[in-house]
């Protein structure tokens, strides 16, 4: 037996009109973890699908050698009964069914079809303890965070006797603390002498965790490195990803000078809609000065998403008191509606969920926002409508064949563009970006920075909430902290740092 | 040769349930030797699916916010026996009682669109309860009797003609007249919207292709009223339902109403975080489906010339057969007005063609139920292709 686990070769991949993989040769040691890198688009996930089976063979040309052993997986079964896992990015787990029934959910213990409760939650409690999970089996997926899910999946994986580990994007939903644990137990699996192969964007992660990094553009392998022989370096990845050379991610921006406050809000409070008692945002007063980009950073349950939409149109919680101030004046943002004709816009960080109707044209999602802009006593003029969607279009760079292209056949990037896009028609003074890089690989986040840059140097006032804090550093004039609702701090971006910001992050001052 | 595929394979998913509409008229006029198509046939397919035709607008919109609603039969029924007491019992004037009637169906809609968008009661429990409801009200109602007859003037919403006031003696001369109006204005309107389009420099089909169009379309119009023509003429019902179908075909492409309707069931969360009030748009769409149901009723209670208990009975099945057959998806945000219309006639023309040929109606609702479901797996599987 050589040392090598699995050997993809020449494998070329084509669908209708597209060539998703064009030869790609993937090589993976055993014992390693082996980071698979590249934009999205690139090929990555069918590469993974190819491997799982879900591209049957026969649907694909080219070998895949595991084991020294061809394989021809017809289906995920077959390459499951060979101990390969894949974790995919959107996890799988029903949210009904407890821990355990998830863990063992079409793999389950018993006999005669009749299922073994005890046993069932006897190897939970097992596959728990290795993953480092502290809960109940019986507790619903539901109820846990979505961390300790994605601790669910790998319990789910071990419990098929997984030798070759593929996780597509662990950490994207991850806040940092959950990430770290999640890779820490990575390097613990593989001690125990488990191979990995790990699909991110997020290249400090890659290089912290990874023995090998292969980079994929295209469709086709462009490098493949060894991180203990090979100089490596993130800036080489990134080029060999994109094609180019990204110097500096984030736009240069001048020190902020501005003193004219666009925006406030004055000891907001908002309670759970599923708790009446739980004060998920407490006291929390901020502001935002015309042509500022404010952060807001916080762990994942911090808050944040929930106090933006509090803000916007009171789209989530229950008895919110407090006041905004629009330059001064005291406004009434009680539903959506009111929040936009205010000036007010709201990019979610899960635009296939709240951003766009995606089963719909860029030009109907693009139009969404602002309907009257194109009508006329009810009546649309679609001709406006084309010509307004088109100048979108060419004005936030969406690469899309046509606008009539519907969104769901948009990369991520060119989606969250067709978002902004969207708020953009609304001619907002006060936009606020709640995670509007997640998901979207690099070339299309520098595209959003520049966007985002040059909105706030025309004069927009613009709140930005990241779990990416090197994204809040390099972005904003300005950060507050939030922990469990409560704004813990204020930092200037000149005076302050990662550490900093984290220490504001943890703790709440009583 | 791949592009000929292509346009043709674009244009079965486009007009595939029109082709499925033809061949069966093909079919059935060739299995019951010509009768399918004679002016009294064409004449009584009309008059037969009229109310199927209106509730099956209703439906479609519904299904497309992403909910369904069981209960127009049993609402058609109530309204109908509403109309029975109010004319033929209390001989109120035929205007008072229709806008009376219309105007509870709306109140019906209300009462059920309140409890869906408001109390976010699944809009299957909610209509189910409806179905029982009114179907015991109008039990209620007629006291388990059939009441009849109704005045002319009211009959004649479902069952009469334009008159002919050119007295053809064998043709029906104003059905051929209304018919060369109509052409006449809708190649207007054509060449008028082709004009502003090249103006403005969008990209339109060929010259040929536009003119190939226009005629082809021009010579069924008139094909089709000729053949009313010589029975009996343009029936009311048949104005109504072709107002019916422009007018919401106008408001679901090119009104904000309509796209806001189409935006709720494509993803109510986005839609409401755009600043849709989905609830309000929900709750209008079910206040619709009542006004449409209370149509349907009083054109079924015109037509039977009596109010009966068992009015309507299934009608709910028929519009949601003819919306889903019409393109739309219980998902929500799909579906077209025109869709609904050729499903409904897909539906009709089985039960018409069926009924020539002497099948029984055992096995006509078995062979019905098996097109609903051929034709929905039929644009399924073309959709994964």
């Amino acid at each position: 037996m050589s040392d090598i686990l699995l050997r993809m070769e020449n494998i070329t991949k084509e669908f209708p009109g597209v060539k998703a993989l064009e030869n790609v040769n993937f090589e993976v040691k055993k014992g390693e973890i082996h980071a698979l890198i590249g934009e999205n688009g690139a090929g990555k996930s069918t590469l993974m699908k190819v491997l799982s089976g879900i591209h049957p063979h026969g649907s694909y040309s080219g070998n895949i050698v595991y084991e020294d052993n061809v394989c021809e997986f017809k289906d995920v079964n077959d390459s499951e009964d060979k101990g390969i896992i894949i974790v995919h990015q959107e996890l799988a787990l029903i949210p009904e069914l407890s821990i355990a029934e998830n863990i063992f959910l079409g793999n389950e213990r018993g006999s005669k079809g009749v299922v073994n409760w005890r046993e069932t939650i006897k190897e939970t409690r097992e596959l728990m303890e290795r993953v480092g999970l502290v809960k109940n089996p019986q507790d619903l997926i539901k109820d846990i965070g979505v961390g300790h899910q994605q601790l669910v999946e790998i319990a789910k994986a071990l419990s098929k006797r997984v030798k070759l580990l593929i996780l597509d994007e662990p950490t994207a939903a991850l806040n940092e603390e959950e990430s770290e644990n999640l890779l820490n137990l990575l390097l613990e699996f593989k001690k125990q002498g488990m191979t990995s192969i790990m699909i991110s964007h997020k290249l400090k992660e890659l290089f912290k965790v990874s023995d090998s990094i292969t980079v994929i553009r295209d469709g086709q392998t462009i490098s493949s490195y060894n991180l203990h022989e090979d100089d490596v370096n993130e800036e080489l990845i990134i080029r060999d990803m994109v094609g180019r050379s990204l110097s500096n991610m984030y736009p240069d921006r001048p020190k902020f000078e501005g003193d004219e406050i666009k925006f406030e809000v004055k000891d907001w409070n908002v309670h759970s809609p599923q708790n009446a008692d739980w004060k998920v945002i407490d006291n929390a007063s901020f502001n935002v000065k015309k042509g500022e980009i404010v952060g807001i950073a916080g762990l994942m349950g911090a808050g944040r998403t929930e106090l933006a939409m509090s803000i916007f149109g009171q789209s989530y919680g229950k008895n919110i008191s407090g006041e905004a101030f629009i330059d001064g004046q005291a406004v009434n943002l009680k539903d959506v509606d009111k929040a936009i004709k205010n000036g007010i816009a709201y990019v979610s960080e899960d635009r296939k969920e709240y951003g766009l109707i995606l089963m719909y044209s860029v030009r109907r999602n693009l139009m969404l926002a602002d309907l009257s802009r194109i009508s006329k006593r009810g009546i649309i003029n679609s001709r406006i409508e084309t010509r307004e969607a088109e100048k979108l279009r060419e004005s936030m760079n969406i690469k899309t064949p046509s606008i009539e292209q519907e969104t769901m056949n948009l990369s991520g990037g060119n989606q969250q563009k067709v978002v902004l896009g969207k708020w953009m028609f609304t001619e907002p003074e006060i936009l606020i970006l709640d995670e509007p890089t997640r998901g979207i690989d690099v070339g299309a986040k520098s595209e959003i920075y520049k966007i985002i840059n040059e909105l706030a140097e025309m004069g927009k006032s613009i709140i930005m909430i990241s779990s990416e804090l090197p994204e809040l550093l390099g972005m904003c004039d300005r950060i507050y902290t939030l922990c469990e609702g409560h704004i813990t701090g204020e930092h200037l971006k000149e005076n302050t740092n990662q550490e900093k910001l984290m220490v504001d992050m943890t703790h709440v001052e009583a | 040769m791949t592009k000929i595929k292509q346009v043709l394979n674009d244009n079965i998913r486009k007009f595939g349930m029109i082709i499925a509409l033809v061949g069966i008229m093909i079919l059935f006029e060739i299995l019951t030797s010509g009768i399918l198509l004679t002016p009294l046939n064409i004449t009584n397919i009309i008059m037969q699916n009229s109310y199927v035709i209106v509730l099956a607008i209703g439906m479609m919109l519904v299904i497309i916010t992403g909910e369904i609603d069981l209960s127009v039969g049993s609402v058609a029924a109530f309204i109908g026996a509403i109309a029975g007491v109010l004319l033929v019992t209390h001989d109120l004037p035929v205007y008072v009682a229709i806008l009376l009637c219309l105007l509870i169906g709306a109140g019906i809609g209300a009462w059920q669109g309140l409890w869906i968008a408001y109390f976010n009661i699944p809009s299957f429990i909610v209509t189910l309860a409806g179905m029982l409801i009114f179907r015991g009200l109008t039990l209620v109602v007629l006291n388990g009797r059939t009441l009849a007859p109704f005045p002319d003037s009211f009959r004649s919403l479902s069952s009469s003609f334009l008159p002919d006031w050119f007295n053809g003696s064998n043709l029906n001369i104003i059905a051929i007249v209304l018919g060369i109006v109509f052409t006449i204005a809708f190649i207007f309107v054509e060449i008028n919207n082709r004009r502003t389009d090249l103006k403005y420099g969008y990209t339109t089909s060929s010259f040929p292709a536009f003119i190939a169009k226009l005629v082809v379309l021009s010579i069924v119009i008139n094909i089709f009223t000729y053949t009313l023509s010589k029975y009996a003429g343009i029936p009311y019902v048949l104005i109504i339902l072709l107002i019916l179908v422009l007018g919401y075909s106008f408001v679901m492409n090119r009104m904000v109403v309509g796209r806001r309707i189409y935006a709720v069931g494509g993803n109510e969360s986005a839609a409401q975080l755009s600043g849709i009030k989905t609830k309000k748009v929900k709750f209008w769409t079910f206040v619709n489906m009542g006004v449409l149901a209370a149509l349907a009723g009083l054109i079924f209670a015109g037509r039977l010339n009596a109010a009966t208990p068992q009015a309507g009975n299934l009608f709910e099945l028929d519009a949601i057969a003819a919306a889903v057959i019409g393109g739309a998806s219980f998902t929500g945000g799909v579906g077209t007005i025109f869709g609904a219309v050729i499903g409904a006639l897909v539906m009709g023309v089985l039960n018409n063609g069926m009924s020539l040929m002497g099948i029984g109606i055992d096995w006509q609702q078995a062979i019905k139920g098996l097109v609903l479901l051929g034709a929905v797996a039929f644009d399924v599987m073309n959709k994964n292709k």
